[in-house]
């Protein structure tokens, strides 16, 4: 149990893209987490210190940071396991343009998910009966294994080849496309794949697997990304892409 | 180029990686023998001359290398350098045929 | 905006990722070199062995050592890669995957060295 008067050597991302670390000592306490610390600096040392967050509870996907390198989701991330030795950076998520101090602009996060046909497009109208999935099929497991997905955007932090690659969709997009592959309910698959495929699509990515080593829903966009890959080649080799 | 073009890149880097991997295992045992001792002229040209079977091998080996390198190439092209469109895809096609010329010309070199 | 930082990448999968883009870079333009080596027999079997004689420097011994392993790695790496993309991304296994490449990769650069003696 950390002493009362132990303190937290924490360096804070502070202004825009042309930002600087700013230097905090926060005191130390039982079971805290990177976002509890981020929360004491503003209320108890400058107000105007920029972060976003809601639930606190690891499920709106609001307060993911970069923290000692790493992006995380700030609520549940204890600095017990991040700080061993009481050090703490704290900055924006990388590959999103900076708003101010810990906030970026996750417009461009989104919008991919958009042009990846990231929405349900449904074959029945409420008129039909409830279509019935059967939960154990290979294409449901597969969709299932995908969908938790909270849209943090961890995955795109990590990613390197969003960073070298700008207009590659990223690993949550792509994730939230294969999900829709796999539904059997869903109306315009072929034109999804046409989406995803491609060097701003599953076909760039390098399988460097930082989005799975990152996700903090343990999802696997490696395998989902995958997953196009092997659609896509599929529906070529049979004329349909 | 489109998207379905990218994807066509995607899938002959990945056919000609299939064909290279059977051809890089043949060639890797092939070197590892063949160097045991020291290498000479007499003993590779003595494997190579006059077998079809080595020509045909090393004339697929050439084509997939002269399909895959460049491929590769233009993919760290693009992401390390930012070197994208007509020019990159025009040096990595020249890089190509240069590779197949050469390789072709040696595979007559030991073969023929 | 902020690049990703280099201490996100200390993962094992991202080395290998490394690797074979470097490997395949180095052995993209080994090739046309290795090209015009071979073409020397053009010139008849005693250009061959004037060139052979050449490459029996150490340091040219060595960098043939460190070509095998280039090769060797970019294989077993390729063959990592075609796995997840056809077969399938499991977790468990990763590790295990990326040892026998390093391994096997390892293994033949050692062979082509102890054979050169």
């Amino acid at each position: 149990m950390p002493r009362p008067e132990q303190l937290l050597h924490t360096r804070v991302w502070r202004g825009g893209t042309d930002g600087q670390f700013q230097s905090y000592d926060v005191p130390r306490q039982e079971s805290q987490t990177v976002l509890d610390v981020v929360t004491w600096i503003q209320r108890r040392v400058d107000p105007s210190l920029a972060y976003r967050f809601a639930c606190r509870v690891g499920m709106c996907g609001s307060c993911a940071m970069t923290v000692n390198g790493l992006p995380r989701w700030t609520c549940r991330t204890h600095v017990a396991r991040v700080a061993p030795d009481d050090r703490l950076e704290i900055a924006p998520l990388a590959n999103l343009p900076i708003v101010r101090d810990l906030v970026v602009d996750m417009r461009e996060f989104f919008d991919k998910w958009r042009e990846a046909k990231g929405q349900f497009v449904p074959t029945a109208t409420r008129h039909d009966p409830i279509a019935r999935v059967c939960p154990d099929s290979p294409a449901r497991r597969a969709a299932d294994a995908a969908i938790q997905c909270i849209g943090c955007a961890v995955c795109y932090a990590s990613c390197d080849v969003v960073a070298w690659n700008p207009k590659y969709l990223g690993p949550a997009a792509l994730n939230r496309a294969w999900t829709l592959v796999r539904d059997e309910r869903d109306g315009e698959r072929r034109q999804r794949l046409s989406a995803v495929v491609g060097d701003a699509g599953c076909h760039a990515c390098h399988t460097h697997t930082l989005c799975t080593e990152r996700c903090p829903m343990h999802l696997s966009p490696t395998t989902s990304i995958a997953g196009l890959k092997r659609a896509a080649a599929i529906a070529a080799l049979r004329g349909e892409l | 180029m489109s998207p379905r073009g990218e994807m066509r890149v995607w899938l002959a880097q990945r056919a000609t990686a299939a064909v290279l991997a059977v051809c890089v295992t043949v060639h890797l045992v092939t070197l590892i023998v063949a160097v045991h001792g020291g290498l000479s002229a007499a003993a590779i040209l003595g494997r190579t001359r006059g077998s079809p079977g080595w020509m045909t091998f090393y004339a697929v080996f050439v084509v997939c290398a002269a399909i895959h390198a460049p491929l590769g190439l233009r993919t760290i092209a693009a992401e390390w350098l930012s070197w994208r469109g007509r020019a990159a895809d025009a040096a990595c096609t020249a890089f190509g045929i240069v590779v197949l010329v050469l390789g072709f010309r040696a595979v007559a070199a030991v073969t023929l | 905006m902020i690049r990703t930082d280099w201490r996100n990448r200390g993962h094992s999968a991202y080395w290998a990722f490394l690797i074979h883009r470097i490997s395949g870079l180095l052995l993209a333009f080994f090739l046309p070199l290795h090209f015009l080596a071979l073409g020397q027999a053009l010139s008849g079997e005693s250009a061959l062995d004037a060139f052979l004689a050449w490459t029996e420097r150490p340091l040219l011994k060595l960098s043939e050592i460190v070509l095998v392993f280039l090769l060797a790695a970019h294989l077993t790496g390729g063959l990592r890669l075609l796995s997840i993309e056809f077969v399938g991304w499991h977790r468990e296994s990763q590790k295990a995957l990326l040892a026998v490449a390093g391994g096997v990769a390892a293994f033949c650069a050692l062979l082509y060295a102890l054979n050169l003696a």
